[in-house]
Parts: C-alpha cells; structure tokens; sequence
C-alpha cells in the first residue's frame, strides 16, 4: 500500500501543506511497484531529501498500458463523446485551481522554481493548456473530399490508443499540460513518465484526475528511471505513439527503440541554442531586459532559451555593459525559492550542476572572457550565478553546445546576412529571437532562421494556440495550438464506393 | 559519359523505340558515378538483362545532395513562388504525357505490367498525381493565430530543403509521382533513388526535367542499392527530410539511421496483411470482382494487397466457387506484357518469385487447402498462378506474413464482432475492403478497422485526393491529398510582440 507524503511549508511566500500520494497510478487506483523500488527526490536548494517516491520497472509499464488499453475500448477513445471528455478536461483544470497553491508550492520545492514566478505564470499556464484543449476535444475534424459521383470519400482523425509520454523535469507542470492536454482530448489513454528528478507535482496532478471523473486507466503515471521505465515505454508493442521531451540524446534512443520494435509515431521536442539577435535599431533597453528573460529565466533550464547573443557592432559595448547590470542584479537576487525577494534559484540537480559548471570551465579554457559570474554561489546546494561569456568564437564549446543553464555567450555582427549565417550555423533548431524597430527586417530574419519559432521583439514566450518544436535537431513534430490535435491523432481515409461497378 | 540506351518495341501492344540515358542525373546533367559500377536491369518476362545502368555511392549523393541544397537556397525553395513551381510541374506533366508511350513501354518490359495497364494506370495516374500537386504549389498556406491584442502570431508551412526519397519497384512511375508532386508542390529540392530493379522510367523521367524548365539541382536522381545509396540518403546530415516506401524491414533501417545521425524527419509506407472482409449481404457478384482486383492487381504486388479474404459463412461456398473461377480466367490469361488479352504477367524478380513460392510452400506444409494455382507458370521468367489457399488458420505464415504475391487465403467467419477481431489481427495496418450492402454496417466496420485505408464496396481504389498511410506497422505519415503538402513542410510559429513592454 503506497504511503502519502506530507510537506509542510512555512515561508514568507506560502504557508500550507501540500500532501501527496508517492505510489504509482494505476488503473485510477495507487499501487506499489511488482518490485519494491523507490527513488530520493532531492530539494535542490540544500541537496537534501524531501521524500522517496515509489519507482517502477518495465512491469509496471505492462500493467498500466494494459489498464490504459482496456479505458481506451470500453470507457474512452471514441466510446466516449468529444463534449464529455472536453468537460472533465475542464473539471480536471477547475480543481488544479482549486490546488494551485498546494501545486506551486511542490514545484518550487521540487525544482527550485521561484514561487511567486511559477505562481504567477507557470502553473497558471499549466492550467490554462487543459482547458485550451478541453475546447478542442468535441472539434476534432477531418475532410470530405471531392473525388468522382461513384465515391464517397473521406478522413478520419481517429486517437491511436495508448500514448507513451515522457516528460522533463525543467517545468513540470507546465510539459505535463503540453502533453495530457491534446492526448486527452483527441481520446487517448496515457501512460506517463514523469521526470524522476521532478515528481511531485505530477503525483498531485494524478489524484485530481480520480476527483474529475476519468474513468479509471485513462490516465496513468509510472514513475522510475530512464533507462527502465523510459526504455519500457519505448519499446512497448501495445503503444503506437510516443511523445519526449528532453534530451537530443535520449531523444535519439528513443527513436531507435520505436525503428526496432514496432514502428510507433514519436513526437520529440529536444534541445536547443536558440540565438537572440539584436540590430542597432532595436529599443535597446527593451532588448536587454528579454534577452535577460531569454537566457536566465528558469536559470537557463529551457529548451528556449537564447544562450547565443549576437549584437550588432554599434550597439555592442551599450549592451554588454547594460546587460551585464542586469545580469549582476539577477545575481544578488539568488535565493531561496520561498523568500519574496529571490529571482534566481538552484540548478535542479548535482548532475546539471556538475554539466554546467564544466561548460563554464571548458568556456574560460577555450578562451572565453568571463564578464560576470563564471561560478558557484554560496556553499549549499546547487547554485550557479548568473554567467556572460564574451571574446567568443562561433567553433566554441559553450557556442555550439547546449548548456542548459544560467550561461550565454554574447557576440557581435556587423550585418543582416552574417547574423542570420552565425544565427542558422547549428545543429539546433528550436527557436530564435530578433529585436529591431524595422519591421520589414525583423521578419526577414525570422523567416530566415532555421528554427521551429521565431519571437520579435520579445523572447520565448510560447502560446498555447501556436505550435511548437523544433527544426533540425530540436525535433520532430509539434505541440500545442490545433496542430497539436495532428500530433496526437492518426489518419484513416474511407472510401465508399457508392456507383462504380465492375 | 554515361550512355544512352534504346530500346526497339515490335510488339502486338506497342511498336516504336524508347531511349533512356542510363547516367546518373546530379545538378541537370547527366553524369558517371565517383567509382564506375553497373547493375544490370533485368526482364522479369524472361530473365534476361534489358541493360546495365549506372550504380552509385554514397559519394554521388554527397554531390547530388550538395546540387540539390545549392538549388534549393538558389533557385528553389522559397526563391521560387509556388506559381513558377507549379507551372513547371504542369509542363513536367505534359512532356510525361508526349512521352506516354515509351514510358508505359518501359514500364511494362521492366515491370512485366501488361502494357494497356502500364499506359492507363500506372502513366496515366503519375501524370495525374504531377498535375494535382502542381495545382497545390501556390496553395501552402499557414495559419493567423490569435492570442492577445499585443502580439501577431501566425504560421509558415516552409519546406524542409533536400529531401530524400527512396521508392520500390512495384510501381515506379506512380510511387515516384506520389513523391516527387509534393515535395516538388511545397520548394523542396530532391534527392531520389529509384528501386535498382526498376530503373528505366525514373531514367526517362530525368531526361524531361531540363527540357519542362526546372532548375539544375532541384531533381537529383541516384541509382544503386538499398545498403549503399539508400544508407547514405538515411544518414545524410543535410537532408532534413526522408520519405521511404518499401518493405517494413527496410523502413526501420532507415528510422534507426535517421535516429543515429541529424534525426531527420522520416515518412514511411511500408507493409500490409490487408483484409478483404464480404458479409451475407454484400453483392456477390461485385465483391468476388473486386476481390479478385484486391488481390491480383499487379500481380499480388501492391502494399494494399487484399491477401486476407474473410468471408461471411453463410456465402462461403458460392464465394469460392466463383472467386475460384475468376482467378482461372486471370491464370489462362497470364502472358508477356506485350501481348494481347493478357492479364496477369510475372512477380518482379527472381528473389521476388523464390519468396512467393517459399511462401506457398509453406502454406502447404502448414495444412492450408491450394484451391487453385500454388505453382509456377511456365519455364522462362517469373511467373507464378493466382492461388487462392482455403482451410486457413490465423497462426499461419501465409496467414500473418506479407507474401506480395497474387496468393490469397481464404477464412471463413460468423459475425461482425468476430471479423473485426480477426481482421485487426496483424502488426500491419494499411488497408481493408469491406463489402456490404448494409450501409450501417459498412461504416461501422470501416471504422473499427486498424488501417489508415478503408474501401467501401470496392478494393485497392485509392484516390490522389485522399490521404494514404499506414496504421500500426505500415507506416508512419501520410501521402496523397492535401495532408502530403504537411508531410513535405515544417511548421514554424512566428510571434511578433506588437505592444508588450517589460
């Protein structure tokens, strides 16, 4: 019998007690693993545990894809009416509402998020994507399509059953929405892989779905590893799409696991070095304040985030030195989570730490200029202070590689054509933005990067209407928007011979 | 200097000469492969060569690759308006159509197609497929979104550069129609490699596309094996996009090679079991016909082959009674492509022809009932008899596994629920027919059917305008119809901040 877990908090930003059930949710109902396992969740702010989770196996997987199979024929899919699922989905969003509190809180802990920022915007928007695609799911369309008087003919958008979904531990909640989100609405049944890093909230999210009315199997999570868990789901028979987000590299595995067994359709959303580009005429300080939110938002954990600068030479030593402030003051705003007065909190785990604090190394030993930051902050947990390389060469390490932390490396250009060549000269894909005042320009550059979104004269702020993913190696497929209805549904055409005879 | 071939036709069905270049076509000319090599191309009515043609690396699709991303950032792509793309392809068209003559003759002497059927279906349809999608090409359209008053956020469908294509042997001319109209229709820039077996069309196609006006580069063909140059377009680092139909084997080689290098986005057709499925009340007369078409076509060789026949049991005996007889007629009528009345021709090869016949005698060494057919045709060549199997269980190889023969089993079943069991009782998901006279019916089966193709009182009717595609383990994406213009096209979501200030 699974154990809940308690977390009292008393902090300036939240008093209150969030509670949570740490087994696995199966079939509606929580269950231990087949083979007693658990996994620490650490509080990056100390590096210590907050709780241990139950953790499951490639058993565990079998067990929730047959409860999600047997949901998706009886009591969800197409058996149950687009209008009733859109209503839960709704029901679903009213009570994270109700919880937002509890589910902040847990997120802030978790990841070391910054309350009043994920109060403000995170899980609200995590909130907002449920009931965007509670909207969608009684308007799933396909086409009649006009072939000859002898024939009827037409699409189908039908679910594909069981979708696998695995998601990252950089904002939890918000990826868990992007994800249940148009599964649930286009009548999937779901089998999902938290972050093993970030848990908690998904675990509090499972036992609003009960309290909503999902018939039981509809939605299902399996906690656990990568490497178990993941891999199970990856190469599961009985699963016929699979959405990741995360790394290129598990990214890769991934793929490889569906080529080898059963050929399932996989959505990727990886990584990225999305380029801010900011011409002489951009509003300067406008400019410097979003590049800021590009790269240091989430301390640089965002597949988004626009880690490679590029100024034009004119404005150059203006911005460096402007940015730079901006940056300082970030870093005397490191924090706790829970204090009102933190901007800036840990990395997630010793592991990304560790990452990023190499890059920083291997940035300075490859000739880097460190403008500030370039090192830890105080002594406990995992804090890494805001970082501007400058002197930088495009064949760079901390240029070419995604470093996923509170770390850019700022370089100039003289021209349109050269930033839009050093802005494409990447393996990434994901997104890209441009600051200038002439609007002729600003689209031109955008319609030129090799990139799945492009901002102007903001930076990456996603909309739930707008699709999402990458070009290159950042992905493959799309999220949110209706496009995402695409990414969840499979096509069947039926033709109805109604005259022509042999 | 790659050489010409030509080709004499003195036959009852076509007199006249058909000349090809036997070249590589890289950049709009024709040229030798890096490292001369040959395949032979061979005469599946006798087993003869007709020619060699030239065999290349993947040392020719580095050049062809480098041609054709030259082109497309040159004179393609989005430097060319969809107007221009797609008033070339209607002249693409219509020299194909000039021309209609040798290339059903080519088609018919190297695909073994009876020649009436080469010109009117698989010609006439890659004329018709060039022309719908040349009528697309200044169609793409994105999406305006909105999402507050602050922001203009829309969609761009942008091509994805240099795709690569790699397309079987069982209708040439068609499936390089089918890839080549959209990618063409989108300003992506081609890569293709034709099946080494059957060449010859692909070969006269090239010839027309300098004269139809096309930019040098834009269509780039690379003849040679699946293990050399298909493997290198899969793992090409430049090429964005594949689009592979074939066996399902091979379409894994290709999704795990995309996994391992640039994770190119991949289209696949692959394999299929399809069901024929004729209840009580079908009309005998018709289903027995389109049975026959469903699983003879081609001679067996087409990825929606009907090679499950289930039939309701109450007109089992008068059903094979008469399909028995149909399939006589059509064994009486086998013969060279060239002559007249005949109707069936030989399979493609003779690794195609040892597999067929492994396959029957298989089902015989299983217990399964030849009710007609189960041996060669004659002594040249590759011909084998349409064979109907009876006294068939779902366990069999000739049962579960893709025979691409005209070899067929017959299975008898009760009731609805039942053959819906049954037909969705295979790793495979392309196809079903489905005849009733009980409309109701019909479209519930329809939709119960795990397959990405339904047909309605009629079999292998698949139409341009709709989409095509496979559930489960015949494929992932779709072709055909306006969703192939989303197959060759990558979403970027383009957000314009028009009045927030930070």
């Amino acid at each position: 019998m699974p154990s809940t877990f308690s977390y009292t908090f008393d902090t300036p930003a939240y008093k209150g007690t969030a509670t949570i059930n740490t087994g696995l949710f199966i079939g509606g109902e929580w269950v231990d693993p087949v083979e007693p396992a658990t996994i620490d969740v650490i509080n990056p702010v100390n590096g210590k545990v907050i709780t241990a989770i139950a953790a499951g196996s490639s058993k565990d997987v079998d067990i929730a894809v047959a409860a999600a199979h047997k949901a998706f024929k009886t009591s969800w899919g197409l058996k149950c009416p687009g209008a009733t699922r859109g209503r839960l989905l709704n029901k679903l969003a009213d009570l994270m509402e109700e919880n937002i509190d509890e589910l902040t809180a847990l997120e802030a802990l978790d990841v070391g998020k910054v309350f009043t920022l994920a109060r403000g915007t995170e899980i609200p928007a995590s909130i907002k994507c449920i009931r965007y695609f509670a909207g969608w799911a009684d308007k799933i369309q396909g086409k009649s399509i006009e072939t000859t008087e002898n024939k009827l003919a037409y699409t189908r958008h039908e679910p594909y059953g069981v979708v696998g979904q695995i998601i990252p531990w950089n904002v939890p909640m918000v990826m868990l929405s992007w994800k249940v989100g148009p599964a649930l609405a286009t009548g999937n049944t779901i089998l999902l892989k938290p972050s093993e890093i970030t848990p908690l909230s998904a675990l509090k999210f499972a036992d609003l779905v009960n309290q909503a009315g999902f018939p039981p199997g509809v939605f299902n999570i399996v906690n656990g590893y990568g490497h178990s868990v993941g891999q199970a789901i990856s190469e599961h028979p009985a699963i016929t799409k699979l959405s990741f987000t995360g790394s290129t590299f598990t990214g890769r595995k991934i793929l490889k696991a569906a080529a080898e067994t059963n050929l399932k359709v996989v959505t990727l959303e990886l990584g990225g070095k999305s380029p801010t580009i900011i011409f002489d005429d951009a509003d300067l300080e406008q400019a410097i304040k979003w590049a800021s939110h590009g790269i240091f938002f989430n301390m640089g954990q965002a597949c988004t985030a626009g880690s490679r600068i590029f100024v034009q030479e004119g404005i150059y030593d203006q911005f460096l030195a402007k940015f730079t402030a901006v940056a300082k003051a970030l870093g005397d705003a490191i924090g706790d989570p829970f204090s009102p007065t933190t901007r800036h909190g840990p990395q997630v785990s010793q592991a990304q730490f560790d990452r990023i604090m190499s890059y920083i190394e291997v940035g300075k030993a490859e000739g880097g200029k460190v403008v500030i930051g370039g090192e830890r902050h105080g002594e406990e947990g995992y804090f890494i202070k805001p970082t501007i390389f400058t002197n930088c060469t495009t064949d760079m390490k901390i240029v070419q590689e995604e470093i996923f932390g509170p770390v850019c490396a700022v370089m100039k250009f003289k021209t349109e054509e050269e930033a839009i060549e050093l802005g494409n000269d990447t393996i990434y894909g994901l997104g890209c933005n441009i600051f200038t005042e002439n609007t002729s320009r600003a689209i031109r550059v955008a319609h030129a990067m090799e990139t799945g979104s492009a901002w102007v004269n903001h930076a990456h702020i996603p909309e739930l209407s707008v699709p999402f993913g990458g070009y290159k190696q950042s992905g493959i497929g799309r999220e949110l928007g209706e496009y995402a209805l695409e990414t969840y549904t499979q096509v069947k055409g039926v033709h109805i011979n109604i005259g022509t005879r042999l | 200097m790659p050489s010409t071939f030509s080709y004499a036709f003195d036959t009852p069905a076509y007199k006249g000469t058909a000349t090809i270049n036997t070249g590589l076509f890289i950049g709009g000319q024709w040229v030798d492969p890096v490292e001369p090599a040959t395949i032979d191309v061979v005469n599946p009515s006798t087993g003869k060569a007709i020619t060699p043609i030239s065999a290349g690396s993947s040392k020719d699709v580095d050049i062809a690759v480098a041609a054709a991303k030259k082109a497309y950032k040159t004179a393609w792509g989005l430097k060319c308006p969809g107007v221009t793309r797609g008033k070339l392809m209607n002249k693409l068209a219509d020299l194909i159509e000039q021309n209609i003559d040798e290339f059903a003759a080519l088609e018919a002497l190297n695909g073994g197609k009876a020649y009436g059927v080469a010109k009117s279906v698989d010609i006439g349809g890659a004329i018709a497929v060039i022309r719908y999608y040349a009528g697309w090409a200044d169609k793409v359209q994105g999406k305006t979104i909105e999402t507050n008053e602050n922001k203009l956020a829309y969609t761009r469908h942008e091509p994805y550069g240099v795709v690569g294509q790699i397309i079987p042997w069982n209708f040439p001319m068609g499936m390089l129609s089918w890839k080549v109209g959209p990618a063409l229709a989108t300003g992506n820039t081609i890569v293709l490699k034709p099946s080494e077996i059957t060449p010859l069309t692909a070969l006269k196609f090239a010839g027309l596309i300098n004269e139809a006006g096309f930019p040098p580069g834009v269509v780039n063909i690379v003849n040679g094996y699946g293990h050399t140059v298909g493997q290198a377009i899969s793992e090409h680092p430049v090429i964005e996009k594949i689009a592979f139909t074939g066996s399902t084997l091979t379409g894994r080689k290709i999704l795990k090679a995309a996994a391992e290098t640039n994770l190119k986005v991949v289209t696949l057709e692959l394999g299929g079991k399809s069901p024929t499925i004729i209840f009580d009340d079908a009309d005998l007369e018709q289903a027995i016909k389109w049975s026959a078409h469903g699983i003879f076509f081609n001679m067996g060789q087409c990825c929606t082959a009907a090679s499950r026949i289930f039939i309701q049991e109450g007109i089992y005996d008068k059903f094979l009674e008469q399909f028995t007889a149909i399939a006589k007629g059509l064994g009486d009528s086998t013969g060279d492509p060239f002559e007249q009345g005949t109707k069936h021709g030989p399979q493609i090869s003779q690794t195609q022809f040892d597999r067929v016949m492994g396959y029957i005698e298989s089902g015989k060494a299983d217990g399964a009932k030849v009710a007609i057919g189960g041996e060669r045709y004659g002594e040249e060549g590759y011909f084998i008899k349409p064979t109907i199997f009876t006294d068939c269980t779902p366990n069999m190889k000739i049962v579960r596994e893709e025979i691409f023969g005209p070899v067929c089993a017959v299975i008898k079943f009760k009731t609805e629920e039942e053959v819906i069991e049954l037909a969705n009782d295979t790793v495979y998901g392309l196809a079903c027919n489905i005849f009733s006279e009980n409309s109701s019916r019909a479209i519930r089966v329809a939709h119960a059917l795990e397959a990405g193709s339904a047909f309605v009182n009629c079999a292998q009717a698949t139409e341009m305008f709709v989409p095509f595609g496979g559930f489960k383990q015949s494929g992932i994406g779709r072709e055909l119809g306006e969703y192939a213009i989303d197959t060759y096209t990558q979403v970027k979501g383009v957000h314009i901040n028009i009045g927030i200030k930070l």
